[in-house]
């Protein structure tokens, strides 16, 4: 039988928003797997963003959701994980909303290392605004505010979530739509603040300034330079240029926020030292 | 049994506060002169099961609050002057959406990082129109360190009844004199929760209207799932460009609190009755202008004082019933003229309005006040 998605969509609030083609609907569509595979109770689960046209996921979804300012969404995560910790906590939004005017809040989220999950779409613009370049764009890129081709260099997102101390960073593409679930579904299971990375298209605003001719280009873009990361060990550097690990990047075991906090009260009150 | 008393500092007394209030979450960005209400939280807290973040920033901060308020926390940040240009964007998302939460913002000087140290009051036009768009706006002005802890309760109280960010400004003086405190008992001061909804999680709606101005908010994590966004809404929670609705909803919002402004103004009216001269005056610059009148008194002069407790919503009918019997307002104020402009609107040309500005980090001391009495008599 085919997965019922509906079970998770909100009543009445579809058709989304997203053009034709944009690959944030994949994306939604894995984020539900996921929660279905983990087995998570729709009113125990928030589902954080900030504002772009990956933010505006958490509309449809049947959860606790909120939509906050731009940039945002980790902050306002934050206070809700920390006053509800037993509520599963979902950030979901876009390179530009994470990395750029949320820079601050991501690399503080992946430090305190609170047991949250964290999925940033990473279609190399700011799509809502109509495609001015973000911290994602490639060097040399045209956007709507690069019209001589981007002159800064790009930020690596998993690069930049491990360096901060996620304890849970993977990465996939929209492409890879099978996958995306799995890597979710591990992250939302891992304790700790995991991050995961989803390589995802524009073609309205970054297709079409860049000469992708249509949206299957884009798509295969993202399906010719993925490499799995046990894959990539066989392979040599020049295999690897231009390529993108996907898969889970990094693991590792730290003490969660919340517990501590937890144990910092009962500390305060005078119970265990 | 005798109650509690201490020796109290102003940022502390506001901590106390909001502890009596039920605050159970904290989340701020360290500032002068306001760092000792975080210090205070931090300590006490978790003793009470409670919760203290120290956030990257001050938009980080305003955040964090908002997201515990909806998980039914009552919670609090403070801030002075250019943390509080940072809190902007989402103190107006917390009028928009709706969501309870206390903001202390100890005044000092400014624009920008001006005088960190020096008292002023002139953060009271930021917080009725420092963030963009219309919205309701509740301050309040306490003038004393027992005035504050007891202030910090009612702004809980009115941020959990109108659903709305409520400010306290203290100025620097405030905030940081020292003075006796005497606690409250339990259960001697009113303490309000914010209502519960009581339909079921399949029927709830965050802004349904069909329960008046002031819908019950819900608990995230609490059975009942529902939509939250900055944008213009509807009953349910979710984004509308519809015109009838979003002018209706704007208008509820503003009115949630401009059709109970009675219960939420408050002031204090010291020898008014027959005064000529009132002096309109909050904070410590209240206090200096109590020791005036006093002194114009015996003096002569029938000058009278008029303290605001509530700056915003501001006690305009008042006034300009005072106006018809006043010869003359006089407004000592720590800024260029904020109070001023408000008391001559408000006074309608029935009588003129002398300012005295102070924006050197200076208190503005009893005489300076006695002497323009004497100038304008
Ligand atoms: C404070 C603030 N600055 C700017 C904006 C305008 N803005 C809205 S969405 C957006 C960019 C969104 O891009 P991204 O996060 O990459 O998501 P996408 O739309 O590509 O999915 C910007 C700059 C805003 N809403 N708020
Ligand atoms: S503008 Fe780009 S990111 Fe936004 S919905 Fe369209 S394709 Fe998707």
């Amino acid at each position: 039988m085919a997965f019922d998605y509906d079970k998770y969509i909100r009543p009445g609030k579809l058709p989304h928003i997203w053009c034709p083609g944009c690959g944030h609907g994949i994306i939604m569509k894995g984020l539900i797997r996921a929660i279905d595979t983990v087995g998570l109770k729709k009113e125990d689960t928030a589902i954080v963003s900030g504002i772009g046209c990956a933010s505006r996921l958490p509309g449809y979804m049947d959860c606790c959701t909120l939509h906050t300012a731009h940039g945002r969404a980790a902050a306002f995560a934050t206070g809700v994980k920390m006053a509800r910790p037993e509520m599963t906590v979902i950030l979901v939004g876009g390179d530009g909303d994470g990395t750029a005017i949320g820079g601050n809040h991501f690399i503080h989220a992946c430090r305190r290392n609170i047991d949250m999950t964290y999925i940033i779409m990473n279609n190399n613009i700011y799509g809502m605004t109509g495609g001015q370049f973000s911290p994602c764009t490639p060097t040399g890129a045209k956007a709507s505010t690069t019209p001589y081709g981007n002159p800064d260099p790009a930020f690596d997102v998993a690069k930049l979530a491990i360096g901060a101390g996620a304890t849970f960073v993977a990465r996939g593409t929209a492409y890879h739509a099978t996958q995306i679930d799995k890597l979710i579904a591990e992250a939302i299971q891992h304790k700790g603040f995991s991050v995961v990375e989803i390589l995802d298209d524009c073609p309205t605003t970054y297709g079409r300034r860049n000469k992708f001719k249509s949206v299957v280009e884009m798509m295969n873009r993202l399906k010719e330079i993925a490499v799995p990361v046990k894959a990539a060990e066989k392979m040599t550097p020049e295999q690897l240029q231009g390529k993108v690990l996907t898969g889970v990047l990094y693991k590792e075991d730290k003490p969660e926020y919340c517990e501590q906090y937890a144990k910092l009260i009962e500390r305060a009150q005078g119970g265990a030292k | 049994m005798a109650k509690k008393v201490a020796f109290l500092q102003g940022n502390e007394a506001a901590a106390h506060g909001a502890l009596y209030a039920g605050c159970k979450f904290f989340g701020g960005y360290p500032i002068t002169p306001s760092t000792e209400v975080a210090e205070v939280m931090s300590a006490e807290l978790p003793k009470v099961g409670g919760k203290f973040i120290q956030m990257e920033d001050e938009i980080g901060a305003m955040a964090s609050i908002i997201g515990a308020s909806l998980t039914g926390l009552k919670t609090l940040t403070s801030t002075s002057g250019p943390g509080l240009s940072l809190k902007q964007e989402n103190i107006g998302y917390a009028c928009i959406t709706e969501v309870p939460c206390v903001i202390i913002n100890v005044m000092r000087g400014g624009p920008s990082t001006g005088m960190p140290t020096g008292p002023s009051q002139s953060d009271v036009m930021v917080a009725k129109w420092g963030t963009h768009g219309d919205h309701p706006a509740i301050c309040l002005v306490p003038a004393s360190v027992q005035e504050l802890l007891e202030e910090m309760v009612r702004a809980f109280n009115l941020a959990e009844k109108y659903r709305t960010p409520v400010m306290v400004m203290p100025d620097e003086i405030v905030a940081h004199m020292r003075e006796r405190v005497v606690f409250p008992e339990p259960g001697e001061l009113e303490v309000i929760d914010r209502a519960a909804p009581s339909v079921s999680p399949e029927q709830y709606k965050p802004y349904d209207t069909q329960f008046g101005d002031i819908p019950p908010l819900a608990s995230f994590g609490s059975g009942y799932k529902f939509h939250v966004t900055g944008l213009n809404k509807m009953a349910d929670g979710f984004p509308t460009t519809k015109a009838s609705i979003v002018q209706a909803e704007e208008e509820r919002q503003v009115r949630k609190v401009e059709a109970n402004k009675a219960d939420i103004m408050k002031w204090e009216e010291y020898m008014v009755e027959d005064a000529e001269i009132i002096i309109v005056a909050f904070g410590s610059t209240s206090r200096s202008a109590r020791f005036a009148v006093n002194e114009a008194r015996k003096q002569g002069i029938k000058a009278g004082l008029f303290r605001l407790i509530t700056f915003w919503p501001f006690p305009e009918e008042r006034l300009l019933e005072l106006s018809k019997q006043a010869k003359a307002f006089i407004t000592p104020e720590m800024n260029l003229g904020m109070c001023t402009g408000v008391v001559k609107g408000c006074v309608e040309g029935n009588a003129p309005v002398h300012g005295i500005f102070r924006v050197d980090g200076e208190p503005i001391n009893p005489g300076q006040i006695l002497d323009k009495m004497k100038e304008v008599k």
